[in-house]
């Protein structure tokens, strides 16, 4: 990877951040969808102990599948207000730069709702692991770029159709269903500590890999579609 | 005279194996039998054009005769369904470095500030410097040191940015869409002696507007656009006339 498309990568990641910093479009709805699943789930059910390290697997990533899929929406959605999307393809910027810049940037975002969003969980569900923690985020760093990744590259094929919140899950969802189940098997397996989530992760590794290479390198024509 | 090879005045690092240098003996713009239809509708039909280097043109027709069409296709944001288009003697997005682009919208973000957009940009096409920007901002009649953001100007104010974008880089062609829109007529008149200073120094500019007033010293050339179709060219002595 070259010293200029990692540059341009950090602009771009920062332009990402300083208007979200600046308009808190994105953050706001995702942690506020989040929230509310955390909420009206702890008031659904009143789980023991045991009954939640197994269910806080689904919870945790059904809460943040949606949450990313709200989020990728928008992030799009400012490049093409103003039609800014069409100065970055005529500029002679390499289309990846804008992609991961654009990734990592949701990661960023994804993450950060994470870390508030985990102490939410335990205080909710009355959550301890009984498998080590570091595998636990292991599969949160794998199952959060497997989100991203995905949804990011959805998100752009999706932002010029006319019903773009409706084809955003329409395309993610199907794709990320293996992930997804991945990441609840992985979830659990390490919350109750009944078997070894190692070849979940081994999985969830591939995936990234796989998803984060086709992405890359099927993005500008995407980019370029009319 | 100019030399056989023009370098690029500004600090090129382009990313898409992008020549850093022009040929003079191309032309900035070659549009060969291009037609663009949508569904069932011809937008664009067997439209040929060649631009010179170093004249100012002026794209007229009226509504819907697919003047904008035509542009985004030369700036290769949109693909024609049938013919070619070549940017100084290149196809695809070779010459992009060259280009300079302002749209009906402003292509600037609302939550950053004028010169916050324009580094953006200016990144994007290799330059770290703030110089060419702050001069392309005071050119356009805006103050550099304005930090209010883009969403809380003017239409006039977003439009005369969007000229900063279009021309920061110093590019060898710009094409302009309705650049007087929204714009005061003190302020079309700066746009239009600053369009006149670059046509000196030798860019080429093609160039959508209904004022022609204010051209009518500037433009060399009106191209004339009809239900898709070019159907004349004449120069601006013999409009006048």
């Amino acid at each position: 990877m070259s010293s200029s498309l990692l540059k341009l990568t950090a602009v771009n990641i920062a332009k990402d951040l300083r208007l979200e910093w600046r308009s808190r479009d994105v953050f706001n709805s995702m942690l506020f969808f989040a929230v509310l699943v955390v909420v009206i789930f702890s008031f659904s059910f009143e789980p023991t102990v045991d009954e939640s390290r197994r269910m806080a697997g689904g919870l945790f990533w059904v809460a943040f599948l949606f949450s990313t899929i709200v989020a990728l929406n928008q992030s799009w959605a400012r490049e093409l207000r103003n039609g800014v999307l069409d100065a970055y393809r005529i500029s002679p910027s390499a289309p990846e730069a804008l992609f991961l810049g654009k990734c990592l940037g949701n990661f960023v975002f994804v993450a950060l709702l994470e870390c508030l969003m985990v102490p939410l969980f335990v205080l909710f569900y009355n959550l301890s692991s009984v498998g080590p923690i570091w595998q636990l985020l292991l599969v949160l760093l794998l199952g959060t770029w497997g989100l991203v990744i995905n949804g990011t590259f959805f998100a752009a094929m999706s932002i010029r159709t006319h019903n773009r919140e409706l084809m955003l899950p329409l395309l993610l969802l199907p794709v990320s269903i293996p992930a997804v189940a991945t990441m609840v098997e992985a979830t659990k397996d390490v919350l109750t500590g009944e078997a070894s989530p190692v070849p979940h992760i081994k999985f969830l590794a591939v995936y990234c890999v796989v998803f984060t290479a086709a992405s890359f390198l099927l993005f500008e024509t995407v980019l370029n579609a009319e | 005279m100019l030399p056989s090879r023009l370098a690029l005045p500004l600090p090129c690092r382009p990313l898409r194996n992008i020549e850093v240098t022009l040929s003079t003996q191309a032309l900035p713009v070659q549009v060969q039998n291009v037609s663009k239809i949508y569904g069932r509708t011809a937008v664009l039909r067997d439209v040929s054009l060649e631009l010179d280097a170093g004249r100012f043109y002026v794209l007229r027709g009226e509504n819907g005769a697919g003047k904008s069409t035509l542009m985004r296709i030369v700036a290769g944001l949109s693909r024609p369904t049938h013919g070619s288009v070549r940017i100084f003697g290149r196809k695809g997005s070779e010459q992009l470095a060259h280009l300079g682009y302002m749209a009906h919208a402003p292509l600037v973000y609302d939550e950053l500030s004028g010169m916050e957009n324009l580094r953006f940009f200016a990144h994007l096409y290799g330059m770290e410097s703030d110089a060419p920007l702050e001069e392309a901002m005071t050119r356009v009649g805006l103050n550099p040191k304005l930090s209010r953001r883009v969403g809380q100007y003017s239409q006039g104010m977003r439009q005369r940015l969007s000229l900063a974008r279009a021309i920061f880089h110093s590019p060898r062609l710009v094409l302009l869409d309705e650049p007087f829109s929204n714009v005061d007529p003190e302020s079309a008149g700066q746009i239009a002696h600053l369009l006149a200073a670059m046509r000196a120094s030798g860019t080429t500019i093609l160039l959508i507007t209904h004022q022609l007033g204010l051209l009518s010293d500037i433009a060399d050339e009106f191209l004339f656009l009809s239900a898709g179709a070019l159907v004349g060219r004449s120069s601006a002595s013999r409009v006048k006339a």
